[in-house]
């Protein structure tokens, strides 16, 4: 379960805190959603203290990625249908 | 009568304090007909099986994703839940449970940094903070305190 290296991920912040990470996708990603502690990307969960935010780039998800060693880190896969699942939570 | 359950949730075990006070939790929660599951990370809980071998207090174990998987899922939840924290990871966990498990949160600091981590919980919980990094004592006089008030609330 959540294993983030089989979506071969580009790392693109790397051991940061969740605040950094929330701050990264709110400035530098234009279309960004804001989801639930908890939520599920793929097999992972997302895991911050709210608000949390997953952008969408392209046909790309930037979004915080916590390892409870090393910090979270901003990842960016391949967003598939989860981009479609994402954009029809908006209100 | 269901059996009351508290999930103790270990992060990365690099500070020394980590396991013996999990340890001394599962005791003192069992001590009070309290059932502990441990979730966390593979190091974490080789710890744990190493320092009871005879599993006097460690019962059930689980991957800290899959027990994250299990709540998000509403398969399972806790009565009470105690996350331990001495990084900014940790604090992450701690503000995912508060969302995602009805149980009672308490959020154990220690390490170096204990107080100022502690500034930065916004969410609902007990906080227990002392900075403690191979001496418990300071942490385990905390615990102490409201281990009494938390086995009598539920």
């Amino acid at each position: 379960m959540g294993c983030l290296e089989a979506l071969k991920p580009e790392i693109i912040l790397s051991q940061a805190s969740f605040k950094d990470a929330r701050e990264y996708i709110k400035k530098n990603v234009r279309e960004y959603h804001e989801v639930e502690p908890g939520y599920k990307i793929h097999d992972v969960h997302i895991i911050g203290v709210a608000p949390l935010y997953i952008g969408v780039e392209g046909e790309d998800l930037i979004f915080p990625y916590t390892k409870p060693c090393h910090g979270t880190f901003v990842v960016k896969v391949a967003g598939h249908e989860e981009i479609a699942r994402l954009r029809a939570r908006k209100k | 009568m269901t059996e009351k359950t508290a999930l103790i949730l270990l992060g990365c075990p690099q500070v020394p304090v980590q396991t013996s006070m999990a340890l001394y939790l599962m005791h003192g929660l069992k001590e009070h007909g309290i059932r502990p599951v441990v979730a966390g990370t593979v190091a974490a809980r080789k710890l744990m099986e190493v320092a009871d071998p005879g599993r006097h207090y460690l019962e059930e174990m689980a991957d800290l994703d899959d027990m994250i998987d299990e709540i998000t899922g509403k398969r399972r939840d806790f009565d009470l839940c105690f996350v331990f924290i001495h990084n900014d990871s940790g604090v992450a966990y701690a503000g995912t449970m508060a969302y995602i498990s009805q149980a009672r949160l308490y959020a154990l600091l220690f390490g170096e940094h204990a107080e100022d981590l502690a500034k930065e919980i916004e969410f609902p919980c007990e906080v227990v903070a002392a900075k403690a990094v191979h001496n418990p004592m300071p942490l385990k006089r905390k615990l102490d305190e409201v281990m009494q008030w938390a086995v009598s609330k539920r």
